[in-house]
């Protein structure tokens, strides 16, 4: 099987939608010739052409407006936010109307919208481009969310979030672009509301998100020699959440870290760990171990914001702490 | 715009139109005021011939947006009174299920894209919904009504000039009615036309008396022709005002405008001042007009009727609908 990079696997999954259904459509800032500030949409405007690939002002209530009102009318829009934190001026729109549209209505309208956006550290982005904001839109009903960490379940489901008829808030991770790893040629899509195992063991469960699934493996590779066999999962979906998945392996191995990339307080990992209280709480042998941002806005100096993001260390050590 | 070139039909729908506004929100406001509905209610008596006159110029296929005072601009794009009477009574039959309430209130087959109870709210996805029309080939318009407080909001500049930029078939329609909420437009905003808000976006700008449902009409026309020739959007201030304050139970005197001043302007009360026009040249008797209001009289008892007889929601009902179930 080949091996492409996540960027270009949000790309192939976008051109072949775009192909499949003329009502998709792309729009956001700098996305038409520049190829977006990430380059996911690249050489996108040579194929569909400016009515499909549009380039937006620097107006965020704007294209989430704009792609709502689209999808309410029988479009299926994909807009671009540049930053997750730039979700913050288009909440509204977001919260306000998107997600409650259907709702309020009485259930006679449907909006069929992507936002993609992307968040993470590690590229010394400081305060106001580094933020992973995706418990803001867990929080909300209404919102499906979306949170990849390999380009194979970057194009699953990018192509099932754009068929999806409900909001999709679609969550990528500036480090994980240039990520590789194996896609097949053939279409697949990977339905909304299905974790996947990254790894599977016996002695303690990690469920991990975006970025922090790749630190996770890691961790857990180290910790092999330990004799330390660690189950990994990822939700994929944050909305709906495949809590069967991680009840079933909390049971396993009675034993749960969560990890993200997040700051702490009110994180979807507060979520998973009550829901495991309420739900497997008899099974548990140990604690609920978060290993999480600390609850700092994100520091701009390297070292620090380091110091302040979750990495293989803080994993295995909480996994030390639970296991040994 | 003279009479005789809209058609006798077309002005006793407007007269009727805003005849049911006016009862509808009176009717609306009486029941709040003796404990029958949930919630809150604004009223938007006086504005009815701004939202008419809108509203007639659009077709069946039309679309439009409103807003938290959005009762008549919903009445004039073709709702019934009754279901937005049980919707108020939050019950089952109403538009929304009795889940949306008087500031949400939409039917996407009367164009009806809904009210937004978020200041502002509307136009960014009012700009969508004519994006969806222009890609899709259809000539297809959008209006979206915000008032002189929304003129306010980043929503309305972004909205306006992304539609401007893409040249989208949507008119904006501020009714300018004077007050955002309680606070008069000279300490909201430094200029006494909204529509000069158009040049700073590069799209035509025009206002209208709102009391005069002939002129809005009239203007709202010019602009839905402008949109559907691909020309693009229009900014069109209807200067009108609120008879009631910001919200049922708000006297609307006293505190931040004057007895005077309402009196002043009720003596414009647009339903009259038509009536007479609609008299004087020759469009219909007194004897007509007064059978129209007697048949808005007679739908509006049936709509409480209907209203009080449905059933609320089920519990259940709370659960439903905040997804597509796929």
């Amino acid at each position: 099987m080949r091996e492409i990079t996540y960027r270009e696997a949000v790309r192939e999954a976008l051109r072949e939608e775009m192909r499949r259904d003329p009502s998709v459509f792309l729009l956001g800032e700098d996305i038409a010739e520049f190829g977006g500030s990430y380059k996911v949409t690249q050489g996108l405007l040579d194929e569909f052409g400016p009515e499909r690939v549009r380039n937006t002002p620097i107006s965020e209530a704007a294209i989430v407006g704009a792609a709502l009102g689209a999808a309410l009318v029988g479009m299926r829009p994909v807009a671009e936010i540049m930053y997750v934190d730039f979700m913050a001026i288009a909440m509204d729109q977001i919260v306000n109307q998107m997600a409650k549209i259907r709702y309020m209505f009485g259930g006679k309208a449907k909006a069929p919208a992507v936002i993609r956006t992307q968040g993470g550290t590690g590229r010394s982005s400081a305060a106001q481009h580094a933020q992973s904001l995706e418990a803001w839109f867990v929080h909300v009903p209404g919102l499906k969310v979306v949170q990849p960490s390999t380009p194979y379940d970057a194009k699953g489901l990018m192509k099932a979030s754009i068929r999806d008829d409900n909001p999709v808030i679609f969550l990528e991770h500036k480090l994980l672009y240039a990520e590789k790893g194996l896609v097949p040629e053939e279409e697949y899509v990977i339905p909304l509301g299905k974790a996947d195992i990254k790894r599977p063991g016996k002695d303690v469960t990690v469920v991990a998100t975006s970025r922090m699934v790749l630190k996770a493996l890691n961790a857990a590779k180290d910790l092999e020699q330990e004799g330390i066999d660690v189950e990994i999962i990822d939700p994929r979906t944050l909305t709906p959440l495949d809590e069967d998945t991680i009840l079933e392996s909390v049971k396993k191995t009675g034993k749960l870290v969560v990890v993200h990339e997040a700051v702490r307080r009110c994180g979807i990992g507060a979520e998973i760990a009550a829901t495991v209280a309420e739900k497997a709480f008899d099974y548990l042998d140990a604690p609920v171990k978060r290993v999480t941002a600390l609850d700092t806005p994100m520091p701009f100096n390297p070292k620090l914001e380091a110091f302040v993001t979750p990495d293989e260390d803080k994993i295995k050590r909480a996994i030390r702490e639970l296991v040994g | 715009m003279a009479v005789s070139e809209i058609g006798k039909d077309k002005l006793l729908h407007m007269y009727r139109k805003m005849g049911e506004i006016r009862v509808f929100e009176e009717t609306a406001a009486d029941l709040f005021m003796k404990g029958r509905l949930p919630g809150f209610l604004h009223s938007s008596v006086g504005q009815e011939a701004s939202s008419v006159g809108a509203c007639a110029a659009l077709r069946p296929e039309d679309y439009m947006t409103s807003t938290h005072r959005g009762h008549g601009d919903i009445i004039a794009k073709g709702a019934t009174l009754d279901r937005m009477m049980a919707e108020l009574f939050a019950k089952e039959t109403g538009y929304c299920k009795g889940k949306g309430g008087s500031m949400h209130i939409a039917d996407l087959d009367l164009g009806i894209l809904g009210a937004t109870g978020i200041v502002g709210a509307g136009l960014p996805y009012a700009v969508g919904a004519a994006l969806g029309f222009k890609m899709k080939g259809t000539d297809q318009v959008v209006l979206s009504f915000f008032g002189d407080g929304g003129s306010n909001t980043g929503a309305f500049h972004e909205a306006l000039n992304l539609a401007a930029v893409w040249d989208l078939p949507v008119i904006f329609l501020c009714h300018n009615n004077q007050y955002a909420e309680t606070t008069p437009q000279r300490v909201h905003q430094k200029i006494k036309d909204v529509a000069v808000r158009a040049q700073a976006h590069g799209i035509p700008g025009v206002t209208v008396d709102g009391m005069d449902v002939l002129a809005v009409y009239e203007t709202t026309k010019a602009a839905v022709e402008r949109a559907k020739k691909g020309e693009g959007p229009t900014l069109i201030e209807s200067k009108t005002y609120r008879f009631m304050g910001h919200f049922v139970g708000d006297p609307g005197v006293g505190i931040y405008r004057t007895r005077e001043e309402v009196e002043e302007w009720r003596k414009r009360d647009p339903i009259p001042n038509f009536r007479k026009v609609l008299i004087e040249a020759g469009v219909a008797t007194e004897a007509e007009l007064n059978q129209i209001d007697q048949d808005v009289a007679k739908e509006m008892e049936e709509a409480i009727r209907f209203a009080e007889a449905s059933p609320e929601p089920e519990l259940e009902e709370a659960l439903q609908d905040i997804f597509v179930e796929s």
